[in-house]
């Protein structure tokens, strides 16, 4: 009973590769199908993003599985086998669990903490278990796998503070202001960066949206795709006066906002907060505003310090979670062991069944005379002799010890228990 | 037996505070339920304290200094609850039990006896003036709290550095807001109880006002919050500008408070 993940990801293989090994669309079920009926693989699991292809399995014979799988992945998407091993990984069972729980924790992400692949390892899950390709091994990792990646979002803070730039300047509009969709703001100059910035702000709610640009037509254009109104480059000081954040890339070579002209617009808009963030490399804001009270100025380089702070605090969590993790793999390890030796405990039962049957019957044949009371008292003499003498090793089974295949092949010894059940470990 | 509730509600603001620090050093669900729990708890046995002395009295136990603080601090709770209900922001338990705590604690370091009343302070005034000024005071207390809450996030905003309570403390126009509102609950309460004050030290002494060290204190702190409304309302003072008035304000209202009693003699010698 082992459990194998093979696999490659984005630390692993380049996009050219990942993107040739995906299990996209149609292609899920056409491998997945072929891959459950591969000899050796009693179960298996595609989980396929855009950063990694893996291959979840309930194998018997790890060392000859990982040959079969390599072959398959090849085969199936037509790459070569030399290749593909570069950038392969395996993870043999206890190693492959932590693999798991790890991945759907997104401590194996490209952005440590980012939500998605718990989403995309359900689904995953979710399709193999309507194609009937899972047992009752990979069943239970999975729901595990659910529940610890769940505990390590509840119990750590790994997926909080922003990573990337746009994400952080929300982030930080949420920190100086309450009602987001309520507030409005100006886009100075209509570069792309602008624009993307835009984008998400309206994403995040919100309305009301103003565009300044040198090119009023081009101003316009922009504010028509963001369902805003454009106003005259020169204008912008005394629209600044009804804005709340403003979204700076004019392109400019010079400060396009001085610390003075701030401050009159703060007078005139009786110090309402404003947040303003220039994303102009040369800066187009004079740095000195942000010493002004209940104004906000971030740059770029402002900004990216926001988020290299915010991957560092995420790194912190993430020791956090590989400790939950550990706890995790233990009390998987466990069930494991415990699957280990329910087939013995099932043969050691069956054999002292039959030994009884057999000398009760042998008993009861040479004494035909005996009245059922007494038929009844041997039986359950016979009964509780087989159990009390099995009672103890069938404990011991069930009791968590280290050298568990020691004691299930002792115990085997011990009592002749051989045949059928042996060739299914 | 006031005694025993005294000291239990005393033990369980103790238990809130403390586990107020560990909120604002690793904070979760948990922490924050918890403070809350040991708040109600401590706000239950701590009324219960204040119907007993009341009901030992015969007026409102708040005659003495010892009763005076705990009264403060059962008004700051009140208000804390209101908060929580209306708002519920993070970690306002941290920036206000603490202050609770410390009153408690004086309280439960002045002496306890309860003094017969002096006639001519045996007035319907008594209650009315007194709670009004407390529960100003109170009002003053949270905001301060709140100031202070208000600054902390103003200076990670504002120097850039996002780390500590930066993501657990709310954001800034909530804390301005509160501490507005809180101003604008206080001011008036304040205003009234210094009318109530003078309506009653002229039946009491005979004159309206007396410049008394407390009377003088109290004024100056009413000044204190009126420029803090004032300025607001005209030169536009608000978020920084006005939560570092308001921790100024709150200092007079202490040192109305304490440093009154402790330091000046005068008329309000009794509280």
């Amino acid at each position: 009973m082992n459990i194998l993940v093979i696999g490659l990801n984005h630390k692993t293989a380049d996009v050219e590769v990942r993107e040739k090994l995906a299990f996209d669309g149609q292609k899920l079920e056409e491998g997945l199908t072929m891959l459950s009926t591969l000899p050796g693989i009693e179960e298996a699991i595609i989980l396929s993003t855009c950063n990694r292809v893996e291959i979840y399995s309930h194998v018997k014979e790890p060392e000859t599985a990982f040959g079969t799988v390599r072959d398959f992945l090849s085969r199936f998407h037509g790459l070569d086998t030399a290749a593909l091993e570069r950038s392969l990984y395996l993870h043999k069972n206890q190693d492959a669990v932590r693999h798991v729980f790890r991945v759907a924790s997104s401590l194996d992400s490209m952005v440590v903490g980012e939500p998605q692949i718990l989403g995309q390892l359900k689904d995953a899950f979710e399709f193999a278990l309507g194609k009937k390709t899972t047992g009752i091994l990979l069943n239970r990792l999975m729901k595990k796998t659910i529940s610890v990646a769940k505990r390590v979002r509840t119990e750590t803070r790994i997926a909080e503070n922003a990573v990337s730039i746009s994400f952080a300047a929300f982030e930080l509009a949420r920190k100086i202001f309450t009602d987001l969709p309520e507030k409005s703001f100006m886009l100075l100059g209509a570069g792309e960066m602008a624009e993307i910035a835009a984008k998400h702000m309206i994403n995040f709610g919100v309305k009301k949206v103003i565009v300044a640009n040198r090119t009023y037509e081009r101003g316009c254009d922009l504010a028509k795709e963001l369902n805003g109104t454009a106003v005259k480059f020169e204008d912008f000081l005394h629209e600044a006066v009804h804005t709340d954040i403003i979204i700076c890339s004019t392109g400019a070579p010079t400060y396009v906002l001085h610390k003075e002209e701030m401050q009159r617009v703060m007078k005139e808009r009786k110090q309402k907060p404003v947040f303003i963030i220039d994303i102009s490399v040369p800066r187009n804001i004079d740095p000195g505003i942000n010493d002004l009270d209940n104004v906000y100025l971030y740059d770029v380089d402002d900004l990216q310090g926001v988020v290299e702070t915010n991957i560092l605090e995420r790194k912190k969590e993430a020791e956090k979670a590989e400790n939950i993790i550990a706890e995790e793999i233990e009390s998987f390890q466990k069930w494991m062991l415990s699957l280990d030796s329910v087939p013995t405990v099932v043969a050691l039962r069956s054999k002292a069944e039959t030994i009884k049957k057999e000398e009760l019957e042998r008993l009861l044949n040479k004494f035909p005379s005996l009245g059922e009371k007494e038929r009844k008292a041997i039986e359950h003499m016979a009964s509780s002799i087989t159990n009390k003498l099995i009672h103890p090793p069938t404990v011991a089974l069930r009791e968590d010890t280290e050298d568990k295949d020691i004691l299930i092949a002792t115990i085997k010894k011990l009592y002749g228990i051989n045949g059928d059940d042996d060739k299914k470990q | 037996m006031s005694v025993l509730l005294f000291e239990l509600s005393l033990t369980l603001y103790f238990a809130a505070t403390i586990v107020s620090v560990v909120e604002l050093f690793k904070g979760t669900k948990t922490t924050s339920n918890f403070i809350l729990v040991f708040a109600i708890g401590g706000f239950a046995l701590h009324t219960a304290t204040i119907l007993a002395r009341y009901a030992a009295a015969g007026h409102l136990p708040i005659t003495s200094l010892h009763e005076a603080s705990s009264f403060f601090a059962w008004c700051i709770v009140l208000i804390f609850f209101f908060l929580e209900y209306r708002y519920r922001v993070d970690l306002l338990g941290p920036f206000t039990m603490p202050v609770v705590f410390v009153l408690m604690l004086s309280s439960s370091i002045l002496p306890r006896e309860i003094k017969p009343l002096s006639p001519v302070l045996q007035s319907y005034w008594l209650g009315i003036h007194t709670f009004l000024a407390f529960l100003g005071d109170a009002a003053f207390a949270t905001a301060f709290g709140v100031g202070i809450m208000y600054l902390i996030q103003e200076h990670h905003l504002k120097t850039k550095r996002l780390g500590g309570l930066f993501q657990r403390l709310p954001n800034l126009q909530i804390l301005d807001e509160i501490n507005y509102k809180l101003i604008t609950l206080g001011f008036p309460l304040l205003t009234l109880a210094i009318i109530t004050g003078a309506l009653w030290a002229e039946s009491a002494w005979g004159s309206y006002w007396r410049w008394d060290p407390k009377e003088v204190w109290s004024l100056i702190t009413w000044f204190i919050y009126a420029l803090v409304l004032h300025a607001r309302l005209t030169a536009g003072w608000r978020g920084r500008k006005a939560a570092m008035l308001s921790i100024v304000g709150f200092i007079s209202v202490i040192f109305t408070f304490f440093g009154v009693n402790l330091l000046l003699k005068g008329l309000h010698a009794f509280v």
